[in-house]
């Protein structure tokens, strides 16, 4: 079966200065896959880069076509959501709103219905604070306000960008949790960048771990927890 | 050296040619060309304030205004003679500007051209509710005579606003000379370094507007002897923009290109219906339904600026005298 | 300083015509704010947009014979579309420069509207004839203009269908998304750009409804709106630039205040109202540049 998300040399620049000099990678359906590595080495850029918010050359394949002139707004159309850095929430919105912004896409009325019940079945505490402005929450809530808001999109394919940063052990668990949930039951697709390289190779099927603009290593998640050079540098043992 | 040279150069030949060019058309261009001389006066102070100190201004209209009144109510009511009321205007106006300048210290951008914007939408309707300044239908003046036998009218007032011109061009580069200049253009780069280098701001932003008034002043004086009669609608806030537009077209920052602005200001207001001419007849031939346009329509000069300024705006953020500084960079090192 | 013969029949006319024509200023004021909230543009032509579109409606009553409201719905779209034009074709280029160009630009687009008005229809008054009937009618002893009425409840009318547009639909949501984080909005699927030129098109619209609500006031001519955006500058500005809220209390306030102080205190009358409003303008952005309502802005020192 063809790989839901296909990068192939995909090279990325801020100006003069290039993020990502050949990154290559596939995610399958219904699988997790990890990106690590240093701060620094392109992770994110990879995700802004698939999402059309940064220039790039190279391939880009998704759900089957070629989507490197993509802009964003088309790619949420096909199915793709992307929590971005710092989550991207609407501050000054509601909970409520944040999370029916996620269905701007979805033209079937009835079923956003069904997902937005579903949304507060995984995080029952969205519907008591409902009207909370979403600036108020505490950073893990927001986190789970923001995955939340993904799957209300019903996305085929869901990009976490560093879903720990700035949360406590347990509530990052607790995130992870839910992802690996997700991914489980639903069959959820993900592609998650992540610091915490422990966390994420438990979730994860596969990783790879991005140096400096490059892929270094990759492989399927047990095998990198094996892996010399990767429990020295990102797993501290 | 050369490049000096150039420069030197350039003045003479400009003077030469507005000493000359009466001799050489007629009344009517004499007079055009007198307007220009008015809002060349305005246009050095617009640049001192806005062009080189970085405070914009939608309010350079307004002083005028103040000027113009001031010299009205002098000559039309006191007996002053009209030449004389001119300095007063500048002064008047000048003290204006000063004032102003207080609240003015502390906006900046948007909130200082609000400000400005609004106070050249006010000055106006002051002037329409006090009696003194002749309320809406303004105050009138004496026609001005040429007190030399054998030179008309024109002729003289075109030479006196000239020779005011001149004056003001001098003291304007005098005036942005050594530590004032270096001050002033301190401010416009950044305000809080140049606080940090121990500039005043408060003593120079108030005395660019100050002084920037005082031109305006100046140039609403002689605007008011030459147009015979002040009004409320004498200057509207449009001619404040036309003002602001004539800066951005002549190239902020430097004195010639005031003087390139002030051609602008003038000929626009002049020959904008020309200019529009062919790209109506080619309307009209497409079928649009647009009438023809009259030097006299109105509206039509301003759509022009308009059209201009936003072309300006999105191709020469410098104006022409930016690309002419460009031009006298590059002789510099050829010549 | 109160006139010798004070009376509350006298008062309460005054009240009344203060909030009507303090609700021109606020739906020119809110159009003000909306614009900045979406595009952080203060956009100085807003009120030569309004009387180029008010001096439509006039065409359409008074050369092709419509009445008034059928005039006054055709109005407000093409006010909408000819703001999310002038959004998507002259700002739109120099949305990412500095901002002075930007004032620049604005300021360009408001002498071609004002000189587009005087060249179409010529630089001469017109009669615009209004919705209500200028007759007033007696409550209580007091003696209100329709007019006056009419005014406020339109504009009320107006006011509160925006709310309900932008807190409760789709698009007026995502609208809302859109201009408090861009590119969050655009990974959601929103296409920022026609939300921006959303926001124009209803803010040139509510500039068309104060234009035609004060025109049989103050009659239709090219510089009709400017004195009235002077007041809607400082209205925005009291009620905080950022304030949907804040401009419609300020519009409010300052019209009242300013029709009583000129009712009241001999020496401002009918004449010195707008430089009072002036005055608001500057104290506000000298003392309190957040406004009433607005969030403290922290001047970076």
């Amino acid at each position: 079966m063809a790989p839901l998300l296909e990068l192939r040399g995909l090279q990325a620049r801020y100006g003069p200065i290039v993020a990502l000099h050949d990154v290559s990678l596939t995610v399958g359906e219904g699988e997790v896959v990890a990106l690590l590595g240093a701060n620094g080495a392109g992770k994110t850029t990879t995700l802004r880069a698939i999402s059309g918010l940064v220039s790039k050359t190279g391939e880009v394949v998704y759900a089957g076509s070629q989507v490197r002139r993509a802009t964003p707004e088309r790619l949420a159309r096909l199915g793709l959501a992307h929590v971005p850095e710092g989550r991207g929430l609407f501050p000054e919105l509601t909970v409520w709103e944040n999370l029916r912004m996620g269905a701007y896409v979805r033209r079937d009325r009835r079923r956003v219905k069904a997902d937005l019940d579903r949304a507060v079945e995984h995080f029952p505490w969205i519907l008591e604070r409902r009207n909370q402005h979403a600036a108020t929450l505490s950073g893990g809530e927001q986190q789970m306000l923001a995955v939340a808001r993904a799957l209300v999109a019903r996305p085929r394919l869901l990009m976490l960008d560093e879903p720990s940063l700035g949360l406590a052990p347990l509530v990052t668990q607790e995130v992870f949790r839910v992802v690996h949930e997700l991914n489980e039951q639903d069959g959820l697709t993900v592609l998650v960048v992540e610091q915490n390289a422990q966390i994420a190779l438990t979730v994860s099927h596969r990783a790879y771990v991005l140096e400096v603009g490059r892929v270094a290593v990759e492989g399927s998640s047990a095998e990198l927890r094996e892996h010399e050079g990767v429990r020295r540098s990102y797993l501290g043992y | 050296m050369s490049g000096i040279w150039l420069r030197v150069l350039g003045y003479v030949a400009i003077l030469a040619a507005v000493i000359a060019l009466p001799h050489f058309v007629g009344s009517f261009t004499t007079a055009e060309f007198t307007y220009v001389a008015v809002y060349a006066i305005a246009l050095f102070g617009l640049n001192i304030l806005t062009g080189i100190t970085g405070q914009i201004s939608l309010g350079q209209g307004g002083f005028m205004a103040i000027g113009a009144y001031t010299t009205a109510i002098l000559s039309a009511d006191h007996g002053w003679p009209q030449l004389l009321t001119v300095p007063a205007a500048g002064l008047v106006a000048g003290l204006a500007g000063f004032l102003f300048g207080f609240p003015a210290l502390r906006l900046a951008g948007v909130y200082l051209a609000l400000a400005t914007f609004a106070l050249a939408v006010i000055i106006p309707s002051i002037a329409s509710a006090f009696a003194f300044t002749g309320g809406s239908s303004g105050i009138l003046l004496e026609l001005p005579t040429s007190p030399i036998g054998g030179v008309s009218v024109d002729t003289w007032l075109y030479y006196v606003s000239w020779a005011v011109a001149v004056v003001g061009f001098v003291v304007a580069l005098w005036f942005v000379r050594g530590k004032r200049g270096r001050a002033l253009r301190a401010i416009m780069e950044n305000e809080l370094a140049a606080t940090a280098s121990g500039v005043s701001l408060s003593r120079y932003k108030t005395l660019a507007f100050g002084v920037s008034a005082a031109y305006a002043g100046v140039a609403g004086g002689l605007f008011g002897i030459l147009s015979f009669i002040v009004t409320p609608g004498l200057i509207p806030i449009t001619t404040s923009i036309l003002l602001l537009a004539g800066l951005v077209v002549g190239g902020a920052r430097s004195f010639l290109g005031a003087i390139i602005g002030a051609i602008f200001v003038e000929l626009i207001q002049v020959y904008s219906a020309d200019v529009l001419g062919p790209v109506i007849n080619t309307a009209q031939k497409l079928g649009l339904p647009i009438g023809d346009v009259e030097k006299t329509t109105p509206g039509v000069p301003s759509v022009v600026y308009g059209v201009i300024l936003l072309l300006v705006l999105f191709l020469m953020p410098r104006g022409a005298a930016g690309l002419f500084s460009r031009i006298a960079g590059l002789t510099r090192r050829v010549v | 300083m109160l006139p010798l013969a004070f009376t509350w029949s006298d008062f309460f006319q005054q009240v009344v015509f203060g909030l009507a024509i303090g609700a021109v200023y606020a739906s020119l004021a809110l159009a003000i704010v909306l614009i900045y909230r979406t595009t952080h543009v203060v956009n100085f032509a807003q009120g030569e947009m309004a009387t180029f579109t008010t001096y439509i409606a006039c065409t359409l009553t008074a050369n092709h014979g419509w009445s008034f409201w059928p005039a006054f719905f055709a109005t407000i779209v093409i006010a909408f579309l000819l703001g999310a034009a002038t959004e998507r074709v002259i700002i739109r280029p120099f949305e990412r420069g500095d901002p002075l160009t930007l004032i620049l630009v604005t300021i360009a687009l408001f002498v071609i509207f004002n000189g587009l008005v005087q060249w179409i229809w010529g630089p001469e008054q017109k009669f615009f004839q209004g919705a209500f009937s200028p007759k007033p009618f007696t409550i209580g002893g007091v003696s209100i203009a329709h007019q006056d009425i009419g005014v406020i409840g339109v504009t009320l009318a107006t006011v509160v269908v925006l709310w309900l547009f932008f807190r409760f639909t789709k698009l007026g949501l995502a609208m809302r998304a859109a201009a408090i984080a861009p590119i969050a909005s655009r990974l959601m699927g929103v296409r920022v750009g026609w939300m921006y030129a959303a926001g124009w098109g209803f803010a040139a619209s509510l500039g068309a409804v104060s234009g035609m609500m004060v025109a049989p006031i103050i009659f239709l001519n090219p510089s009709m709106m400017q004195s009235v955006l002077v007041y809607a500058f400082a209205a925005a500005v009291l009620g905080g630039i950022e304030s949907p809220v804040g401009a419609v209390v300020g519009g409010l306030l300052l019209g009242l205040g300013t029709t009583l102080l000129g009712a009241y205190v001999s020496w401002i009358g009918v004449d010195l109202q707008l430089p009072v409003a002036f005055t608001v303008l500057i104290l506000v952005l000298l003392i309190r540049p957040a406004g009433l309502l607005g969030r403290h802005v922290v001047r970076r020192v």
